[in-house]
């Protein structure tokens, strides 16, 4: 009890928790972003009214969403200091500098910029105003990229030497943190993992309303934005995933033997979809294996050689010294396959959903159904589903919403405790990473206080989401139609209420 | 001068920023307790600030950052340090940042009360330990040779550090009420006029008290220099608070700020956190900065992207200059 209690279990803990948390909101943040700013701009240039409902719909969902992802997101910057300060004392020379880069430049632009999109709908003329959602869109993608610049950095640490009498990392190329090909990668990766997610966020919730016929024109409209996103960012999802992972393959072996829960090395390694048996000791009972697919992840080589979890051990004893150097290696055999899982199967519902409603405006005249209905998917040519399997795609759809959310999560567990016991690779070790000065009473608090906080949060955040999904895109007043043409807005009307307010 | 002086200005820069700006707005929210008569007026209040609030979040996450890359060892000893009001601050930004958006997306009137509550607790207490936390780094806490602190919570609540967290939260009720004054129209404007004398004799008593102690403890020259200049700017502010200038006297606020966190890092210099063990323990800017390579890239992004942060965020105050009232509120009006 005494030593599941340590504080570093503790503090990875939390710093779990907190993180995977945090993430939930931050793919949604970045996509609803830039595909609110679509939708805005859609109206900017049509002004077809149903582009402006949309906007305002997913916007207010956007906010909501990006509420949670900022105050959470002020934790996960403090937290390095309150729990892990032999981390930062060793490495914040070159891992300080990102984060200080993201506050500096995609921080303030993006807080700066979301709060004049949201109060300056009435003072703002109408392409300024969509030039601030789009700038918060920008901000958001800056942001992601300079922290997974500094986390990849972890992954793989480059440009920098280590100084022995200070006892710590210090930058010597800062161009090479920022450009590394586990930053790249990583950044491509995790934006496309991002679209995924709101891609599917807005066909789940679209679906919804189309099962029910309501909001018709605006959710014919969300699905079909939805769905192209999510297929197209489904694919560069994959091919991103299928160079992170070659990348991952160089560069930290022990992750992808572990995610594989391969013991020993071997040429034209399979590649096991399902384990049944104990992947901790080996999964000889396994159920569906692709042959020689491990081989080709990771050396676009079907026959090539792949090293195992204790072929890579036995390596790094040699070079770092005695110690067992294996990550969890059930959390990493799961937890790279739930990734894959989830993302792929709303993949296919977002594929399944594209080709379906691919020709619902050719439809013979006796099936088409009016713009103020919901159309009938179509099976093939010139033949419709069954109203009632419509509807029945219309609810697996639903659930589209949640897989990636999900996949996200299993991808940061996965990536982060494959990385195991390693923080920097081969650097620095978690265990010599904690703050020696903090108490477990304290750490044990601060979990506990952050989860509760968080436990709650969401229950308010989810019932929030869901009271304005049910509410469907808000009726239009005349000023929403008529933006004003001067910075600042109408100033001779001086009690005239504000078109927004908290 | 080196980088790490530089580094240590431009901190001291983005805490002064930080409390120049969310002062007000941590003010603000004190004041929907203190000043608001009910819902209406509360709205009026949090409305002022709606739109600027983030963006002043933010410089603390930016001064946040900025010593983590620039001063680890600060970072890590402030942070892992001070564990536990900084735990509470934390919470606190987060339900406070919650609340703001939150609280009108339900219309029920105990919703919207619950989160009003939120925001007066939120903002009170963070001003309060922000306060206490900069008196503790002023004064010096119990850092070891590893620079480890080895006080207990209960340390960090000597008289001192307790004064000085009087002293911000008086000072940043009263920088809110001033720009109550300056960004509201009607009753609440005139009441707003009132309380700030109130709020502001009162931080005038308590400021001088802390900043005269810490000018006989660790002060020099420059120190006083600065002490004079946030004395005569806050009894400035008291004057123009009176003649109805509300410009001027929120400005001469924002100068009392200003130059009283000045001081505060004056008399810090060259220690960024003194041990109060052994002298030769403490934190200065030398032995607790980054290498002069990663300030230099910091410093270029710096003076980049500081001027366009600027740009931008003076110009939000400019589109939202317009002064608003309980008629301005769309349910309220109607």
């Amino acid at each position: 009890m005494e030593l599941a209690l340590a504080p570093e279990t503790l503090a990875r803990w939390q710093f779990g928790i907190t993180t995977v948390y945090h993430f939930l909101f931050v793919p949604l943040t970045i996509s609803l972003a830039a595909l609110t700013a679509g939708l805005q701009t859609a109206w900017v240039r049509t002004e077809k009214e149903k582009y402006l409902r949309a906007t305002k719909f997913w916007g207010k969902l956007f906010l909501i969403n990006i509420a949670m992802g900022v105050v959470t997101g002020i934790v996960q910057e403090f937290q390095f200091g309150m729990n892990w300060s032999d981390y930062s004392r060793f490495v914040g020379d070159i891992f300080g500098a990102p984060l200080a880069f993201e506050a500096l430049i995609a921080f303030f632009f993006e807080s700066t910029f979301i709060g004049l999109w949201i109060f300056g709908w009435d003072k703002l003329p109408k392409k300024i105003h969509l030039a601030c959602i789009w700038m918060v869109a920008i901000g958001t993608v800056l942001s992601a990229y300079f922290i997974l610049a500094a986390n990849s950095w972890m992954q793989h640490p480059v440009g920098y030497k280590i100084d022995k009498a200070k006892g710590r990392a210090e930058l010597t190329d800062f161009w090479a943190v920022l450009t590394q090909n586990t930053a790249l990668s990583q950044v491509f990766h995790t934006l496309s993992a991002a679209f995924l997610t709101g891609g599917a966020f807005m066909v789940g919730i679209a679906a919804y309303h189309l099962a029910r016929k309501k909001h018709i024109r605006e959710m014919k409209t969300s699905l079909r934005l939805g769905l192209v996103t999510v297929v197209v960012a489904g694919l560069l999802t994959a091919v991103s995933g299928d160079v992170l992972g070659k990348v991952m393959f160089k560069q930290q072996p022990m992750k992808m033997a572990a995610a594989e829960a391969l013991w020993n090395g071997q040429d034209s390694a399979p590649f096991s979809i399902f384990a049944y048996g104990d992947v901790e000791k080996g999964h000889n009972t396994v159920a569906i294996e692709i042959p020689g697919l491990l081989s080709f992840l990771a050396n676009d080589d079907f026959g090539s050689y792949v090293p195992g979890i204790n072929d890579v051990n036995k390596a790094e004893q040699q070079k770092f010294g005695p110690g067992d150097y294996r990550p969890n290696i059930p959390v990493a055999f799961w937890g790279f396959r739930w990734m894959i899982g989830f993302g792929m199967a709303s993949f296919a519902i977002g594929l399944a959903g594209l080709w379906l409603t691919r020709k619902k405006f050719m439809l013979p005249q006796h099936l088409r159904v009016g713009d103020d209905e919901v159309p009938h998917l179509v099976l093939f040519k010139n033949k419709a589903l069954s109203p009632k399997l419509t509807v029945w795609y219309w609810r697996i759809a639903v659930w589209t919403l949640a897989f990636p959310l999900i996949a996200n999560s299993w991808g940061w567990i996965f990536t982060e405790m494959g990385r195991q016991p390693w923080v920097v690779y081969g650097v620095l070790q978690t265990r010599n990473a904690v703050s020696p000065g903090v108490s477990q009473g304290e750490v044990l608090t601060s979990m506990i206080v952050f989860t509760a906080l968080y436990a709650i949060l969401a229950v308010v955040e989810i019932k929030l989401l869901a009271k304005y999904v049910k509410a469907g895109p808000p009726e239009l007043t005349e000023d929403d139609l008529n933006p004003p043409t001067k910075i600042g807005g109408d100033m001779g009307d001086a009690d005239k209420p504000m078109a927004f307010s908290y | 001068m080196e980088l790490h002086d530089v580094w240590f200005v431009l901190i001291a820069v983005l805490w002064t920023g930080y409390f120049f700006l969310e002062g007000f707005d941590f003010g603000v929210g004190i004041l929907t307790k203190l000043l608001a008569r009910n819902r209406a007026e509360r709205r009026v209040l949090i409305n002022t600030i709606g739109p600027v609030w983030d963006g002043n979040e933010v410089w603390l996450l930016t001064a946040g950052g900025a010593t983590f890359a620039a001063f680890p060892e600060w970072y890590a000893t402030l942070f892992s340090g001070f564990y536990l009001p900084l735990l509470i601050i934390l919470v606190c930004l987060i339900v406070r940042g919650v609340a703001f958006e939150y609280r009108a997306k339900r219309s029920e009137e105990s919703w919207q009360r619950n989160w009003e509550t939120a925001i007066f607790w939120t903002s009170l207490v963070p001003a309060l330990l922000w306060g206490v936390a900069f008196g503790n780094i002023v004064r010096g806490v119990k850092i070891n040779q590893h620079f480890e602190y080895v006080g207990s919570f209960w340390d960090l609540l000597n008289p001192y550090a307790l004064l000085g967290g009087l002293v911000t939260l008086t000072l940043f009720t009263f920088h809110g009420a001033v720009f109550t004054a300056l960004k509201t129209v009607g009753d609440i404007r005139a009441r707003a006029r009132k309380l700030a004398l109130w709020v502001g004799l009162t931080t005038a008593v308590l400021a001088l008290a802390f900043l005269l102690w810490t000018q006989a403890d660790s002060g020099d020259g420059e120190s006083l220099v600065a002490l004079i200049v946030a004395a005569v700017a806050l009894v400035a502010a008291l004057v123009a608070n009176q003649f109805g200038r509300e410009g001027w006297s929120f400005t001469l606020s924002g100068v009392t700020i200003v130059a009283a966190v000045a001081m505060l890092f004056l008399s810090l210099f060259p220690n960024v956190m003194p041990s109060t063990l052994n002298g030769d323990w403490s934190l200065t800017v030398s032995n607790a900065s980054s290498s002069p390579y990663t300030l230099k890239i910091m410093t270029w992004c710096a003076a980049v992207a500081t001027p366009i942060v600027l740009l931008y965020q003076g110009w939000t105050y400019w589109v939202f200059r317009k002064r608003i009232g309980t008629q301005h509120i769309a349910e309220i009006a109607h």
